[in-house]
């Protein structure tokens, strides 16, 4: 349910980190308590993102929430794919169903992320 | 990212009530939300998931936290006829049932109902969960003269001529939806030979799998489809035999209310309430137009007349979800919010309803509908906005 090689951040994304690049998407029990995701609002290439602020929305059928960025930095890759098929991110959250990769400006932002552990402790809480 | 939500469930307010169905609903995976006072089930394996089961197959609906008013008596008639806006003639027939609404004197919308004809001298009401009590106190002290109410359980004796008594069966009372293109040669198979499945807005009594039990062609899906009642100590045994076809899904709230939408069907609390006439919410066909004076004629005669200010429309979006209290926006201007607004899943599109000028209630006329921070374009069409369904097909 929650792959020990990503970290996690309290607004349930998570950040898979390949160099000086993150990967960014929501957790299975994001996706879980959305429900059916039918429309995910993502930013463009390009655009900046702060961590701990909104880059996007997600809706399913009853509710809308606000993606959160777990690190700060520049988009250098959107998920396009999901604009047709956004019940990607109920089928395969940590896959396919990605969202934004993002250049990030300051990784030590990864320190104040949650392990796999940590996260699936703080959702019992 | 979801605020509202903290570790495994939703968090229930307290004094929350249950409807006989709640350990099914747990079994079946469902999760519970409060609504109406009550724990009810949004959804099990998914809203979309069970949406398109009810368009295609079947789908059955825990709807026991509607409640039930018995009205009988020689009086029953001209009470419920002076107190709801349809003509109650229409009805005469036993057996048969119509769509109603309890207005006040200034023609608001208290509640709308469905009446079934259940005997001689007996109505059935199925009133929403959320007016309850204000339907009861509203019957209760709206008794036009010569006529008494009671709400105090049945007597053992009829009453006199002139008197009517109101019974508030909602405590023993349960009630679920079976609704699809299938619903109705389940329902076949489960009372058995001598049954004969009642014709549409009209309801009988069965047997089902033993369990003795009334059997309405009613619904709220626009799909065909029964809602059945029966005591609360036996509706776990007809949800059990429904679900042990395979074909059937346990629905919730969500799908319900998606499936509503679609056909455009208004929900008491989001698209009619006290401040809104039943012609502005295009209710005017379940109002009875020469049965003689009733709660609200005068005012609803004198709206008929002069047209009302506004209109309840249905709207179809190019982009995006339209939510309740979204702004729509006609030449930079507010002239309406969504009433209810939902993804479609058959349309795969966003659709709602709002009221809007009478001048601008045109099918065609396009609004631009604020979502958060970008807008999108939202034109009027007439409902319903799914056109093909099962009960089309019985309608033609």
């Amino acid at each position: 349910m929650y792959p020990s090689e990503l970290m996690y951040h309290k607004e349930h994304e998570w950040v898979r980190v390949d160099g000086d690049v993150a990967t960014i998407g929501i957790t299975h029990f994001a996706q879980d308590q959305l429900g059916e995701v039918v429309y995910v609002d993502l930013p463009s290439d390009g655009d900046s993102v702060t961590a701990d602020e909104t880059f996007g929305e997600i809706e399913s059928v009853k509710s809308v929430s606000e993606l959160y960025a777990p690190v700060s930095g520049e988009i250098v890759e959107v998920n396009s794919a999901l604009d047709d098929a956004s019940e990607t991110v109920n089928e395969d959250p940590y896959g396919e169903g990605w969202m934004i990769k993002v250049k990030m400006s300051d990784s030590s932002e990864l320190d104040a992320l949650m392990s796999a552990g940590d996260y699936e402790a703080s959702l019992s809480e | 990212m979801i605020p509202d939500v903290k570790g495994n469930g939703l968090k229930m307010t307290e004094n929350l009530r249950r409807t006989p169905l709640y350990e099914e609903h747990l079994a079946l995976g469902a999760r519970m939300v409060p609504f109406a006072g009550y724990e009810m089930p949004v959804q099990y394996a998914g809203i979309i998931e069970e949406h398109n089961a009810v368009r295609s197959f079947a789908g059955v609906f825990d709807v026991c936290h509607m409640a039930e008013f018995r009205v009988f008596g020689f009086g029953a008639f001209d009470f419920l006829q002076r107190v709801l806006t349809n003509d109650l003639r229409r009805i005469s027939e036993l057996g048969t049932a119509q769509y109603t609404l309890l207005c006040d004197e200034d023609a608001g919308i208290i509640d709308d109902l469905i009446v079934y004809h259940t005997g001689d001298l007996e109505y059935l009401i199925i009133a929403n969960a959320a007016n309850h009590t204000t339907d009861l106190d509203w019957l209760t002290s709206h008794a036009p003269e010569g006529v008494t109410v009671s709400g105090s359980g049945p007597t053992s004796e009829m009453s006199p001529e002139g008197t009517v008594e109101l019974v508030d069966e909602s405590e023993r009372t349960a009630m679920i939806a079976l609704q699809g293109p299938r619903a109705l040669s389940i329902v076949q198979e489960l009372a058995g030979t001598g049954f004969e499945v009642p014709d549409r807005f009209t309801i009988t009594e069965a047997v089902l799998d033993t369990v003795p039990a009334l059997v309405a062609r009613t619904g709220y899906t626009g799909e065909d489809g029964v809602e059945i009642l029966t005591h609360v100590s036996m509706i776990a045994g007809i949800w059990r035999s429904i679900l042990s076809f395979p074909e059937v899904a346990p629905c919730g709230l969500g799908a319900r209310d998606t499936l509503r939408l679609e056909m455009g069907y208004p929900l008491h609390g989001s698209d009619m309430d006290r401040g809104v006439d039943p012609i502005s919410a295009g209710l005017g066909w379940a109002v009875g137009r020469d049965k003689g004076p009733f709660v609200g004629s005068e005012a609803i005669a004198r709206l008929r007349e002069e047209g009302p200010a506004r209109r309840l429309v249905g709207l179809q979006v190019d982009a995006g979800i339209p939510r309740a209290g979204y702004p729509l926006l006609r030449e930079g201007e507010e002239v309406g919010k969504v009433a209810s607004g939902t993804y479609s899943p058959t349309l795969q599109t966003g659709i709602a309803t709002a009221y809007v000028p009478a001048s601008l209630a045109e099918p065609g006329t396009e609004f631009e509908v604020v979502i958060r921070k970008k807008t999108a374009m939202a034109t009027v069409v007439k409902p319903p906005f799914v056109k093909d369904t099962s009960l089309s097909a019985v309608k033609a």
